[in-house]
């Protein structure tokens, strides 16, 4: 157990500098990858907890795909750090109140569970699948919530779609269709011709 | 002489951490014992390819160092080692440096999960099918880091290409996947190996036509093209087209740090080869259920499987021409994801249906 708990430390320790560094580097994009950082340590932090589903969801979604996205864009676009800097001390109130309002929600849904009792909840047993019961639960209990989500986000990604979509009128494009249809007959002629005499 | 191991740290760090110790130590040494053979496997990858390509175009192929040209990837090697590391101006020094690490550590990781034989595997997890996923996908940040920290267009240019190949490719293979794990069950590759193994051709003793590959055969052609995409090799190789953007993400960089991208590259396609093998080929099982067959050790079967495999990407290096990029995203997104989504449906409503072959 005390070797967990060392481990654990390493990691949060790990996440805590990775997520203050989100918000103190100078370079939005060394910014991008220490969130990719935090994002891969409360997957090993999940990990820890014997929830492996979420654990590599968190990488397979946010680390592989999200953030690729973001340094997309933040590596494309050229940011002006001085225009960033200038809201910094008029917005801070707010995202001080926003901070502690979030702060205050964690403290009581974690407080009693682990400030009362520094119980440990049993260990699972062996065969014990974390995604299997993730999966019963998802697609029994709760397949109409879960349904209608997946439902939500196809419709943001069509209205997303919908919305970059833009058809140039003078954009040339090949359709490849087409031109696997093509027949030399129609294209090519052949015109015989009677051999040249010799020089 | 295993007792007195065991036993040991815990004489030398006592209960509490005794115990770690050993996990470590033992994890750290199985560790090495895959990535020896592997990085092994990955230099005389390279001679094949090398070797399997000059044959097809009727040359010879590397045969000066040493006898039939074997040492010629440690001479690459050697040489490699050697060769100065060279710092772009006003590179990002840092992560000019990270890239290469990141490039190599996904595709060393992966291996953690893979099952060799029967109970030989490092992890078995059972969420493994994900795991890989998960880390072959952070693969990407290899390319983007190292195209933008080398402060160089072509670098930068070759990196987008890249990432948006792979991100797009992903999902075609994220799919494939899916309706592997549904015939299967299990997201335990170990367990996805097991249950190939039953079925009517099986009882037969014909093992080979109740593998994945038959009944799951547009998937199998899907993962194995989205994986030759993936790992960015020709006819895929758009990222370093050298007719349009001389080399890539990879153009700035020297010596050791190009040959971690370069080994990352080699190993991720034995990985694929290797996942191709346990998936849709049965990974260790043998091909037939006949008495002399059985004697063959579980793992050269999977051995055997991945070379055929793998040696199949050098084939499609060899024959193919270069896909141009707008063809390579319509292969993927127009082609591959609809191709999937079909026949992820066929095979939902079919193991459903009284005609299951999967019970």
């Amino acid at each position: 157990m005390i070797v967990e708990t060392a481990v654990f430390y390493l990691f949060a320790a790990v996440m805590l500098i990775a997520g203050l560094r989100v918000i103190t580097a100078r370079n939005p994009v060394h910014a991008a990858l220490f969130l990719v950082l935090a994002f891969f340590t409360a997957s090993a932090i999940w990990l820890l907890l014997e929830a492996e589903f979420l654990a590599i969801a968190l990488v397979l979604v946010y680390v592989g795909a999200v953030m690729v996205l973001f340094l997309f864009v933040v590596m494309m676009l050229d940011i002006n750090l001085e225009r960033l800097r200038e809201g910094f001390w008029r917005n801070l109130p707010l995202a001080l109140v926003v901070g502690a309002i979030m702060a205050a929600e964690i403290v009581a849904v974690i407080a009693e569970r682990y400030f009362e009792v520094a119980s440990q909840a049993p260990p699972l047993p062996a065969g014990y699948s974390n995604t299997r019961a993730l999966g019963m639960l998802l697609y029994t209990d709760y397949a109409y919530a879960f349904e209608i989500a997946a439902v939500i986000l196809l419709v943001a990604i069509v209205a997303a779609i919908a919305l970059t979509l833009r058809r140039r009128k003078d954009t040339k494009y090949q359709s490849p269709a087409q031109q696997v249809r093509v027949r030399p007959a129609e294209r090519v002629r052949l015109v015989s011709m009677p051999a040249e005499k010799d020089r | 002489m295993l007792e007195w191991i065991v036993t040991r740290p815990d004489a030398w760090f006592g209960p509490t951490w005794g115990p770690a110790v050993y996990a470590f130590v033992a994890a750290l040494v199985f560790i090495v014992a895959i990535m020896i053979p592997l990085f092994v496997a990955v230099a005389y990858l390279t001679l094949w390819e090398r070797k399997l390509i000059g044959w097809m175009q009727i040359r010879i192929g590397p045969n000066r160092v040493g006898p039939l040209g074997l040492l010629q990837p440690i001479a690459d090697g050697v040489k490699l080692l050697f060769k100065e590391l060279i710092l772009p101006t006003n590179a990002d020094k840092q992560l000019y440096l990270l890239a290469p690490v990141l490039a190599i550590t996904p595709a060393l990781a992966a291996w953690a999960v893979i099952p060799f034989a029967p109970q030989v595997v490092l992890a078995n997890i059972n969420a493994g099918l994900l795991y890989v996923m998960a880390l072959t996908s952070t693969g990407v940040y290899a390319v983007i880091v190292a195209g933008w920290a080398s402060n160089s267009k072509y670098a930068f240019l070759g990196a987008m290409r890249s990432a948006a190949q792979m991100v797009s490719y992903e999902i075609a293979m994220g799919f494939a996947l899916v309706v592997v794990l549904m015939v299967s069950g299990s997201l335990n590759l170990s367990d996805i190996v097991n249950a190939q193994a039953h079925g009517r051709f099986a009882a037969m003793g014909l093992n080979f036509l109740s593998w994945n590959w038959l009944p799951l055969a547009p998937i199998l052609v899907v993962y194995f093209v989205s994986g030759v995409a993936e790992t960015n090799r020709s006819p895929f190789d758009v990222v370093e087209g050298e007719s349009e953007i001389v080399a890539g993400h990879m153009v700035e960089y020297s010596g050791m740090a190009f040959a971690m991208f370069f080994l990352a590259e080699y190993m991720n396609m034995i990985l694929i080869s290797t996942l191709t093998a346990v998936m849709f080929f049965g990974g260790w099982q043998a091909p037939i259920d006949a008495p002399l067959l059985e004697r063959v050790p579980a793992f050269a079967w999977l051995l055997a499987k991945v070379f055929v495999i793998s040696s199949m990407f050098l084939w499609f290096r060899a024959t193919f021409p270069r896909y141009r990029y707008d063809q390579v995203m319509r292969l993927g997104w127009k082609v591959f994801i609809p191709v999937t989504l079909v026949w992820l449906a066929v095979v939902g409503i079919w193991m459903r249906s009284p005609w299951s072959i999967w019970s």
